[in-house]
């Protein structure tokens, strides 16, 4: 058990620390929420930024524009990035967090080498077109169809809660290849290109009054067979994949963003319960990044993160949602601004429950893959 | 940076797991703690580890699996006080002026530490020969006498070490919550494989599913927490020691509790029984709340450093 980084990256550290003071104070404030092309524009531009700068992805290999450092690089870079109120993943968020690192381990060389760099250059904004109408918590229950049909599967169906589904230039696409077996069993991972003819992308309203999702209909789309990641009916597998980053990485810079939160809340706190309440959260949130410590010491050793991505979601989505509580409960009736930045970020927090699997969901996967539990049913067959 | 568990942090695990699991079963563990227990332990070296070159990280470790076994004794005062005071050492701080003292495990102590600002305290048993036994302590495993005034004893120790004891006795104390928290987690998820309601083994309803899941997720934050700042106390550079044991205390204190609560959840009325070893780990879980710190004054601790 060694908690100290090592000298290289203590180097990285202070190099990177160097580079955000020079970078940060020349970049043009963040848009509003609601504009979504200066948003698009912004992210993708700090994106580049980081890309010049040698700053993007951190883990990702050299030969598609990344790094390759350490993973414990990879938390510095967290820790630091966030510490300088660096800008948010934001749009790249698809692309940099789960689509990229499910490419790199499963896309063929054609993928990686057309993806990656454009990813890590924010040349490409991604997005998840995994989530169906009928197949929201049962995600292997999903219905959109793909037939063959000589180099293309002519794709139909509907998708719902696809993140960056209206500014995304290619999505992640769960599509249901074979009928005829068992659910898990019958699904391909494709790569769409959201300007096909036949896909229609209607955003949704959410509680923010924002758009960070949409609804994406597809009639007859023909996706080109190359896009097909991993082989076919496969693509639960390559999903779980892609699920482990989402569930595993993803959220991890949210994660010290929200104990940068609860610090400087602390001087606004004054009732000695609530005081007690925030030292609870922080001691749960310095918690939940040492174990994140233990999962990338782990991931080194085992190449993957494992079990602990759930157990890390599961917690941070519980910690979050009462460091939002408090938040609301010190804030009183400035609450009612929701353009305090902490306000809105108690508004936007309430999707981590739900988000990538909800908090039930987890629960479940946790009691039976960690504990060994039985199913409470036997797997349906495809609806 | 590897916060793994080194290849002889394993081996140190298993072996202590592997004695405990041998040597401390619940039919003995239910006697209480005896000279027997205390010279096997010795043995082992369980109070003399870092004396023995090894660190609160080993420490740690060991105390889990002490925890697991919900082994009863004057355990973490015996490994403090390991080079100060012979024996068998049982402990506590010195409770306000006026107030009665609580002392646990004092037949079978040699000498009883007291911890106050300025230092460490050694107290004869002899002088407080008169003291009152609790007829029914809270935990069966954890002896109390009761004492309306404690003598102050000689001086052994200076205000450093009395800092010392605290910080340790909290990371060997939050250690052997999770270590208890763990247990909890493994005897309710048997429990719930082998109980079958509806045709089916509980376990697989997601009601008690869930339960279980929020207890194995317990345990393993917390976990995190107290080997963060067990590695803390050994190399204090790596994080703010302080708030990194008042987290870790808040965690394990937690873990252990509401783990043990909700075994006895899982196990339904059996849990309820004496029979059932569950009552012995809330027990002991409320018992060690009390030690070195309660929650409220680790809480306001962090949040002093926030």
């Amino acid at each position: 058990m060694d908690l100290r980084y090592s000298e290289t990256d203590e180097a990285f550290r202070a190099e990177l620390r160097a580079w955000l003071a020079r970078a940060l104070p020349d970049l043009p404030s963040p848009p509003a929420r609601d504009d979504w092309p200066a948003r698009v524009r912004f992210d993708t531009n700090w994106q580049r930024f980081l890309y010049d700068a040698g700053y993007a992805g951190i883990s990702w290999p050299k030969e598609y524009g990344g790094r390759d450092a350490s993973p414990s690089e990879q938390l510095v870079f967290l820790e630091e990035t966030t510490r300088a109120r660096a800008p948010y993943v934001g749009v790249n968020f698809v692309g940099t967090l789960h689509c990229g690192p499910t490419l790199i381990a499963e896309g063929s060389d054609a993928q990686k080498t057309a993806h990656l760099p454009k990813i890590l250059k924010g040349e490409e904004v991604w997005c998840q077109c995994f989530s169906e109408p009928d197949a929201g918590s049962d995600l292997a229950g999903l219905r959109t169809r793909a037939e063959r049909d000589g180099d293309h599967y002519v794709v139909t169906g509907q998708k719902v809660w696809c993140s960056f589904g209206h500014i995304g230039d290619f999505g992640e696409l769960l599509v249901r290849t074979d009928p005829d077996v068992p659910k898990h069993r019958g699904i391909t991972w494709l790569i769409l290109p959201m300007d096909l003819p036949g896909i229609d992308v209607r955003p949704i309203e959410t509680v923010l009054g924002s758009s960070e999702f949409c609804e994406v209909f597809l009639d007859e789309v023909r996706v080109p067979v190359e896009n097909r990641v991993g082989d076919e009916n496969d693509g639960w597998r390559v999903t779980n994949v892609t699920l482990s980053f989402e569930r595993g990485t993803a959220f991890v810079s949210e994660m010290v963003d929200a104990l940068r939160m609860a610090e400087e809340l602390a001087p606004d706190v004054h009732d000695p319960t609530e005081r007690r309440e925030l030292a609870h959260v922080v001691a749960e949130l310095d918690a939940l990044w040492a174990l994140t410590k233990r999962n990338v010491s782990q991931a080194a050793r085992d190449g993957s993160p494992g079990q602990g991505a759930f157990m890390l979601k599961l917690a941070y989505s519980e910690a979050r949602d009462r460091l939002g509580e408090l938040c609301m409960r010190v804030l009183d009736r400035a609450a009612f601004d929701v353009h305090d930045e902490r306000v809105e970020e108690r508004l936007r927090t309430l999707s981590i429950p739900i988000a990538a699997g909800t908090s039930q969901i987890q629960r479940n996967i946790i009691g039976e893959r960690v504990l060994g539990l039985p199913k409470e049913q036997p797997w349906a067959k495809v609806p | 940076m590897n916060f793994d568990l080194s290849e002889d942090q394993l081996a140190l695990r298993d072996g202590i797991r592997a004695l405990c699991r041998g040597r401390f079963t619940s039919e003995r563990i239910r006697k209480g703690f005896d000279q027997a227990m205390h010279e096997e332990l010795e043995s082992t070296g369980v109070f003399s580890l870092r004396a023995d070159g090894f660190g609160w990280a080993e420490a740690a470790i060991t105390f889990e699996e002490l925890g697991r076994a919900v082994v009863p004794g004057p355990l973490v005062w015996t490994h403090l006080a390991h080079g100060v005071a012979d024996g068998t050492i049982s402990g506590l701080a010195r409770p306000e002026p006026g107030a009665a003292a609580f002392i646990e495990h004092l037949v079978t102590a040699d000498v009883i530490a007291v911890l106050d600002d300025d230092g460490v305290s050694l107290v004869p048993t002899d002088a407080i020969r008169e003291a009152a036994a609790l007829d029914w302590p809270l935990d069966p495993l954890t002896p109390v006498h009761r004492v309306e005034a404690l003598p102050a004893g000689e001086r052994v120790a200076g205000a450093d070490v009395a800092a010392m004891w605290r910080r340790g006795g909290g990371v060997l104390t939050a250690a052997f919550q999770i270590g208890m928290a763990q247990a909890c987690t493994d005897a309710a998820t048997e429990y719930a494989l082998a109980r079958r309601q509806f045709d089916r083994p509980i376990g697989s309803f997601q009601a008690v599913k869930h339960l279980l899941a929020d207890m194995v997720v317990r345990a393993e934050v917390a976990r995190a927490a107290v080997h963060a700042a067990a590695v803390t106390l050994d190399d204090p550079g790596v994080c703010d020691l302080d708030r990194v044991l008042a987290g870790a205390r808040l965690l394990a204190a937690e873990a252990a509790l509401k783990n043990a609560k909700s075994s006895m959840q899982v196990h339904g009325g059996m849990g309820f029984t004496w029979e059932s070893d569950v009552h012995l780990f809330l027990k002991r879980a409320w018992v060690l709340n009390t030690a070195f710190g309660s929650a409220n004054e680790h809480a306001d601790a962090l949040a002093a450093r926030l």
